[in-house]
């Protein structure tokens, strides 16, 4: 993966930008000494790497904006960061760059049952949103699987899922409003506590723009009352095939589950030798859960459990407590954890309409088999988010690139079938070069077109998302107007 | 001079060409905005459905489609647009063929939107011709899609002055088999709020919220809706009877009946056939009964536990000034010539938010022939 070379005038100049970085935050908050800014060098894309300039941790929307306009002035990029979870390579740096963290951002500001939303800082964890309101019984529904580290900065860049966004949606569909600094240090809220937008929808853009069009500094987030209950099912078949008419069936029967999710044999094995959560060995298994009362649980379960009959099942568990629930979640949810044990790893995220599940799923072997590497599938198939995880050995001479290789056209794969190159992880670095797979010059332009609008000099995160030639003329643009 | 083209190429080289602006019109019956002056161009051409997977829950369809066809279509498999759009007619006094694109470029969501989201969010992918005749595509026909930036919230509300859509993408969800709604009688507005938010904050997933200070029946009712699996339902509603069990509630089965007074509500029938402009305004529900105090309307009817005032006042009032500080926005949906010559029909926005628009709406339309002034304040 190419980055642009880092500009030499601004690594010139580093000592004035940190000197006038350091006149608008308190000390401790502007990194420069090499050794401390690598730990910045990288995000959860691990196979890339380099420190930054400096790094800022400002903690509030004002210092964020005043270090925004030292940055804006000198022309230097500015690289927006959460946790650091991105699997995209999105919070990743270049040498001329500034990375900018939220990290310190993570106050709740307001929380309102009622009118049911909370306002946080964007440093906030996605899991202590929800443990910020779970004494009265609340919830924030996005749950990726990162949630425990993951900001809500970075859910909102990125756009993020969970397993449970069947029923609740991804977090456009739960973010209510921002504050937002632009590079040149304008402060702008969009949204609130009230619904919709009363012009063009902003708010709808700037969820899933990957740091590109300004740095969010706060969030008005929906929250929703717990349900009563939840209760998990466990089904195994002997075909990928029967396993996806099985989720086309059930989503045409009229039940809308929380969570469908997937595994294939290869993911399936893998999971038991690491969790030991008693699954099944069979070549797909699917859990799906439900909510309600425990009445409206057993109906809904009645029926599903029903139409998974009729396609022959090899097995079909129902969990009775929470103990034999949690069993049933225990494999999906080490399954990552699982994988990093044998090897090494590169997690896809396309995503494809429900009904080529069998058709991809049988394409993936047959490339796996071409390419001499093994890859093990465990996704959420009600929306049809696959996670294809490529196992390879980054010691071994070659294999990060056959495995980049392979990667790339199991996502072209994706497009060619009707889907898209990323669900829920984002472009960052990782698919910048596959964009023109899915979209035509002129859906590139469009969208370029958004980021001159709020970033004309085109210094916010400006390596990603677009290829490296199609955005070169406007990140030149920028840098000449220095 | 009206064009009317058949094909997406056909409405991008009619655009290219442009030597003036285009009033763009699907079926005629969203009547909103600032009068626009331009050559008619209709998107009744472009029309049908494209594809439509039930197991999948999407739908692709061209955007001059009635609206009505793909409720048909879709009803024939047991689902629907969860988003409830409202048939503007009654409201407007227009008549006509509601179109889908019409329906997306105006946002247009129901009584449901308090639950399951307005129509930009199920809205899946686009396609579009912009205003220099280039055509556009954003999105896809997959549920989860991050790929780049989402034009598709952009577009969706953006009334025609960003592009033409030539063919949407939406995700559907299955019809319930059954709804009620408990009706709770006699409640001041506040009380309305405060019960309406009760009911939403609870367990029991209302999908609809709404108020109305006169009733058919001449009083005030509160009408909480629920909807799913009989079993559920009838599970449901004894709960939230009981949550309200110190006030008159009666619960109505009848699902006909129940359909009939939602679209009652989404349709703002108490406003249909009345003289004066219509409000439409967006808050946060619990300050709704102050800013109702302050509107001292002619009329009102609360949606969206609240987060949501139509209101009827005398023509020519300008309600935002009625409203004081509005954290949310207010819309001149039904307004004379006059009352839309004279305020502004959406809300105005804050300079930088109206910077932000106006840079969006310059590169997507540079010359200003799409739509122009519609949305201007
Ligand atoms: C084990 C594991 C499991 C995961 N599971 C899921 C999953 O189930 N679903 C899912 O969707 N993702 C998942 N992810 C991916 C990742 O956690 C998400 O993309 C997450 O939202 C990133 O959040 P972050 O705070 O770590 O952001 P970072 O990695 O710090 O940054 C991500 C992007 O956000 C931008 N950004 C950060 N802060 C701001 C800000 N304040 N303003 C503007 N832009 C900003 C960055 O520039 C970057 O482009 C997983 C990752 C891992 C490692
Ligand atoms: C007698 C009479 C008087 C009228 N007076 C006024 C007036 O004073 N002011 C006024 O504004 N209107 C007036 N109208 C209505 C006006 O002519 C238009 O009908 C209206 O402005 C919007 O277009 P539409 O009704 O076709 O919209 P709909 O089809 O209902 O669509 C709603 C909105 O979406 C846009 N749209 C529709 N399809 C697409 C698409 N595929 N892509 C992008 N955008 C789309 C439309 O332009 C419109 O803004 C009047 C109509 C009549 C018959």
């Amino acid at each position: 993966m190419q980055m642009p070379k880092p500009d030499a005038s601004i690594l010139a100049r580093k000592a004035r930008i940190v000197e006038r970085l350091r006149k608008v935050l308190p000390a401790d908050a502007v990194i420069d000494d090499e050794a401390e800014t690598r730990a910045y060098e990288c995000d959860a894309l691990t196979a890339y790497r380099c420190p930054p300039l400096a790094v800022v941790l400002p903690s509030t929307t004002e210092e964020v904006s005043k270090v925004l306009r030292v940055c804006w002035e000198e022309g230097v990029p500015v690289v927006p960061r959460g946790s650091g979870t991105s699997l995209a390579g999105g919070a990743l740096p270049t040498a001329d760059s500034v990375i900018l963290g939220v990290a310190r951002m993570n106050e709740v500001l307001e929380t309102d049952y009622d009118n049911r939303f909370i306002r946080v800082q964007t440093g906030r964890t996605n899991l202590s949103v929800t443990g910020a309101v779970e004494e009265h019984d609340f919830f924030y529904a996005p749950d990726p699987s990162s949630q425990l580290a993951c900001a809500i900065a970075g859910n909102i860049a990125m756009n993020s899922g969970g397993a449970h966004c069947l029923k609740y949606g991804v977090t456009t569909n739960n973010l209510l409003g921002v504050t937002m600094v632009q590079m040149d240090g304008t402060v702008v809220e969009i949204g609130g506590a009230h619904l919709d937008s009363g012009g063009l929808d902003l708010l709808g853009v700037i969820c899933g723009s990957e740091g590109q069009l300004g740095v969010v500094t706060e969030a008005t987030l929906r929250i929703l009352r717990k349900p009563e209950g939840a209760r998990p099912v466990l089904m195994g078949f002997d075909s990928n095939e029967v396993a996806g008419a099985c989720v086309s069936d059930i989503i045409k029967a009229g039940v809308l589950p929380v969570a469908i999710e997937f595994m294939d044999r290869p993911c399936i094995e893998a999971t038991e030798a690491f969790a030991k959560a008693g699954y099944p060995m069979c070549e797909a298994l699917l859990i799906v859960e439900v909510e309600g009362s425990p009445a409206e649980i057993d109906e809904q379960l009645g029926l599903i459990l029903q139409i998974a009959r009729r396609h022959n099942p090899v097995e079909l568990r129902e969990a009775k407590d929470a103990d034999e629930a949690g069993r049933i979640w225990l494999g999906r949810k080490s399954a990552f954890g699982a994988m990093g044990q044998i090897n090494d790893y590169m997690c896809l995220d396309g995503t494809i309409p429900v009904s080529e599940l069998p058709y991809v799923l049988k394409r993936i072997g047959e490339m796996s088999k071409e390419y001499g590497l093994d890859v093990a599938n465990v996704f959420h198939a009600g929306d049809g988010n696959m996670h294809p995880l490529i196992l390879f050995d980054a010691n071994k001479p070659g294999d990060l690139e056959r495995c980049e290789a392979l990667g790339a056209d199991i996502l072209r794969l994706c497009v060619e079938v009707g889907g898209c190159l990323t669900g829920e992880h984002g472009v960052g670095i990782e698919k910048r070069d596959l964009m023109v797979d899915q979209y035509a010059p002129a859906d590139l332009e469009a969208q370029m077109a958004v980021k001159d609008v709020f970033d004309p000099k085109w210094l916010l995160n400006p390596a990603k998302v677009f290829p490296l030639a199609a955005s070169e003329s406007r990140r030149s643009i920028a840098l000449a107007a220095e | 001079m009206k064009m009317k083209p058949e094909t997406e190429a056909e409405l991008a080289e009619i655009i290219a060409g442009a030597s003036g602006p285009f009033h763009i019109r699907g079926g005629g019956t969203r009547s909103i905005g600032k009068p626009v002056t331009g050559a008619v161009l209709e998107t009744g051409g472009l029309s049908g459905i494209t594809l439509y997977e039930p197991g999948a829950l999407t739908v692709v369809v061209k955007a001059g489609s009635p609206l009505a066809e793909v409720e048909a279509a879709l009803e024939a498999e047991g689902q629907r647009l969860p988003f409830e759009p409202m048939d503007y007619r009654g409201l407007l006094g227009t008549s006509g063929t509601p179109t889908v694109g019409g329906v997306v470029a105006a946002n247009v969501s129901g009584p449901r939107r308090v639950q399951a989201g307005a129509c930009r969010d199920f809205m899946l992918g686009v396609r579009f011709v912009d205003g220099t005749g280039q055509i556009v595509k954003n999105g896809g026909r997959v549920m989860k899609n991050v790929t780049g930036y989402d034009l598709v919230k952009l577009m969706t509300g953006s009334w025609g002055t960003l592009g033409v859509l030539t063919e949407v993408s939406l995700k559907v969800l299955p019809k319930p088999d059954s709804a009620a709604c408990i009706l709770i009688d006699s409640l001041s507005v506040a009380n309305a709020v405060g019960a309406m938010s009760k009911a939403l904050a609870s367990p029991f997933e209302v999908t609809g919220a709404a108020h109305v200070p006169v009733g058919l029946d001449g009083h005030p009712v509160t009408m909480l809706r629920i909807e799913g699996f009989a079993g559920s339902v009838d599970y449901r509603a004894g709960q939230l009877a009981a949550l309200f069990s110190d006030h008159a509630v009666r619960v109505e089965h009848d699902a006909a009946k129940v359909a009939e007074g939602w679209a009652w509500v989404r349709d703002v029938a108490p406003m249909q056939g009345t003289a004066g402009d219509v409000w439409r305004i967006s808050c946060k529900p619990s300050d709704a009964p102050a800013l109702a105090d302050r509107l001292d309307a002619d009329k009102l009817l609360f949606d969206w536990g609240g987060g949501l005032i139509w209101a009827l006042l005398p023509e020519g009032t300008d309600a935002r000034a009625r409203l004081g500080a509005l954290g949310g926005h207010a819309t001149l949906v039904r307004g004379s010539d006059a009352s839309r010559a004279a305020l502004p029909v959406f809300q105005p926005e804050p300079a930088p938010l109206a910077a932000l628009t106006a840079g969006i709406r310059a590169r997507f339309d540079p010359r200003g022939v799409l739509n122009p002034g519609l949305m201007d304040a």
